[in-house]
């Protein structure tokens, strides 16, 4: 019997020929990452309760300053400093300051630290991002973190893999969010529970790294252990000047064995949203269509790389965000606002009336800037809209990509971008 | 610590899919380090139950539906349930970081979609961890839970990650010693 791409990355760390689903494993991991309030716990656990001294390859160790940074108050200062005292302390070579950064899930792959082939974990649950580039890379706890910092190894349950495959392209408009968010609502908060979902298919081939990395993001929401997609052309060139190691591709094997194969249309799938409060509320977009708005929020690790926001500038280009709407804009990285600003999209932004932001995860966990009160509707690019997620629990979230979420600011109610914008330049379809 | 064999405690009963910002809205992940103030406001984010925490006596049970714990990998989470005074949490089924931290951290976790079925608000519990037994006094029903694997069990009774890791770090230090 064949191996599925995360049961051949399992076995390896675990230094066995094979492993089946349901295999308990002890696996070596290869790269390991922790922010701001995942490090002061584990760095605690590590050193005072496992009574660990230093880190088992400082090397292969991530740390950002993303989710209450640049600090939000005194207490998330402090949580900073202890995340900038522990690095420094354990030499960890990839430490990313406020400034230098931003969100983890786009600062590692941008910089070639997560790579095909390896065994990737990291103490937030979006970690599953990584995926895309060919990896097994997984959300853990900071005692977990703590005991992979300690040993360079963590225990794994190795996990029935379902097969997601997309035929023919998608259609104009519609993008890799708008078909993730389209099969967790078919498929529910918990359809993929603690399994690994393997996307593959057509419509994958004729998206770019940025628009994948959108996708294995959010197989969280699905209750997924991971997300993962085959190595290519375009996996091959985002890597080309930014792998920071050698590495090494994997492939599922023909007989490899899956619970359920799903098999979806992307060229039948429709631009929508995720409606309150959940991520598998999916409609269609024009369900929603004229639902009044009090905040944009075009940021996070899901949709804010600079991909999203060459779209987001395309549809604001020369309009003015509408009077009762506040649209505020947040790059998920340093090097994605540099980007941004070489390009000239944050002059669009600010003639806009939007709020443009510092690389952070910010509003899309209720942090800071943008948190909302009681009964506000924002739709989001970002990920999840539990209730509470973005501040108030009666605070009603959608989510979208980005060029819906920039349309809608302008119109200042859900609206089809085409109704402000009649083509989507090429290149950035 | 170790696990009690038998916890007896008033059931608090929760629905499906109860999210780890449900559980302990992340404007609480400022305190990370401090469980009995994260306990204070534990459940605070589920519509309806924002002085939940305020309720619970020391040792009550709390009962989930199926996916507790989705969202986010914070172990606050489970941290804050236990800072609130609850001794164990049954649901027809976990989240899996949830279910990891919880385990991780030692802390009693059960499966069990009977009890998550029948099981009322106020309900009298008593849970038998060594034969995974749930009995519930008010109904006078039992509950069967499902039976997680040697090294989650062995964990669980060890105390969770830490004396395990401590144990492993041992080992590595005296084979490093013994090589000299």
């Amino acid at each position: 019997m064949g191996m599925t791409m995360t049961e051949k990355i399992l076995a390896r760390g675990a230094g066995r020929e094979s492993v089946r689903p349901g295999d308990l494993v002890l696996a070596k991991v290869d790269f390991a990452m922790g922010h701001d309030l995942t490090i002061p716990p584990a760095g605690k656990i590590m050193r005072e309760q496992m009574g660990a001294e230093k880190i088992w390859d400082p090397d292969r160790v991530a740390v950002t300053q993303d989710h209450f940074q640049p600090a939000k108050d005194a207490a998330s200062a402090t949580l900073g400093r202890l995340t900038r005292e522990f690095s420094h302390q354990m030499g960890v070579k990839w430490y990313f300051e406020v400034g230098q950064g931003g969100i983890c899930h786009t600062v590692l792959p941008e910089n070639g630290l997560v790579l095909p082939g390896e065994l990737v974990v990291g103490a937030d649950s979006h970690s599953c991002t990584y995926g895309a580039l060919n990896n097994f890379a997984t959300g853990i706890g900071s005692t977990d973190l703590a005991c992979v910092f300690a040993l360079g190894e963590l225990w794994f349950r190795v996990p029935e893999s379902l097969k997601f495959i997309y035929h023919n392209r998608l259609k104009e408009w519609v993008e890799a969010k708008d078909l993730i968010l389209y099969v967790i609502g078919q498929i529910g908060v918990d359809g993929a529970r603690s399994k690994a979902m393997e996307h593959t298919g057509e419509a994958l081939r004729h998206i770019d790294m940025e628009a994948r990395l959108t996708m294995t993001n959010m197989a969280i929401e699905a209750g997924a252990k991971n997300g993962i997609m085959e190595f290519d052309q375009v996996t091959k060139q985002y890597l080309d000047g930014r792998a920071k190691r050698p590495y090494t591709p994997v492939t599922s094997d023909p007989d490899s064995e899956y619970e359920k194969v799903f098999e979806f249309d992307a060229e039948k799938v429709e631009l929508g949203v995720a409606k309150p409060m959940s991520p598998d509320n999916y409609a269609p977009l024009s369900e929603v269509a004229g639902t009044r708005l009090d905040q944009v929020f075009i940021g996070s690790c899901t949709n804010s790389r600079i991909t999203d926001l060459r779209r987001a500038a395309a549809v604001l280009e020369g309009h003015k965000v509408a009077p009762g709407v506040r649209l505020i804009i947040t790059p998920s990285s340093h090097q994605v606002a540099i980007q941004a600003e070489k390009e000239g999209l944050i002059g669009t932004f600010l003639a806009a009336g939007a709020a443009w932001t510092t690389a952070t995860c910010g509003a899309c966990l209720g942090g800071h800037m943008g948190v909302l009160g009681e009964g506000e509707v924002c739709l989001s690019t970002t990920n999840r809209n539990f209730p509470g997620r973005m501040g108030h629990p009666k605070a009603m979230v959608y989510l979208s990509n980005p060029a819906v979420a920039a349309a809608s600011a302008v119109a200042g109610v859900i609206t089809h971008p085409s109704e402000v914008l009649e083509k989507m330049p090429a290149g950035l379809a | 610590m170790t696990l009690p064999k038998v916890v007896r405690g008033r059931a608090w009963k929760f629905g499906d899919n109860i999210d780890t910002d449900q559980v302990i809205p992340a404007k609480y992940a400022i305190y990370s380090l401090d469980e009995k103030e994260l306990g204070k406001h534990a459940m605070e984010g589920v519509p309806g139950r924002d002085t939940w925490a305020s309720q619970v006596t020391e040792g009550d049970i709390m009962v989930g539906g199926s996916n507790f714990g989705c969202g986010s990998s914070r172990e606050i989470a489970p941290v804050a349930i236990r800072g609130a005074g609850i001794s164990l949490v049954i649901a027809d089924s976990f989240a899996r970081i949830f279910f990891r931290n919880a385990i991780n951290m030692g802390y009693p976790i059960l499966q069990s979609p009977q009890a998550s079925e029948a099981v009322e608000d106020g309900d009298e519990l008593e849970v038998d961890l060594e034969h995974g037994i749930i009995r519930n006094f008010t109904k006078g029903d039992e509950y069967r839970c499902e039976a997680f694997p040697q090294f989650m069990n062995e964990l669980l009774r060890m105390g969770g990650l830490v004396p395990w890791v401590r144990k492993q770090l041992e080992e590595r230090r005296r084979m490093a010693a013994s090589r000299g």
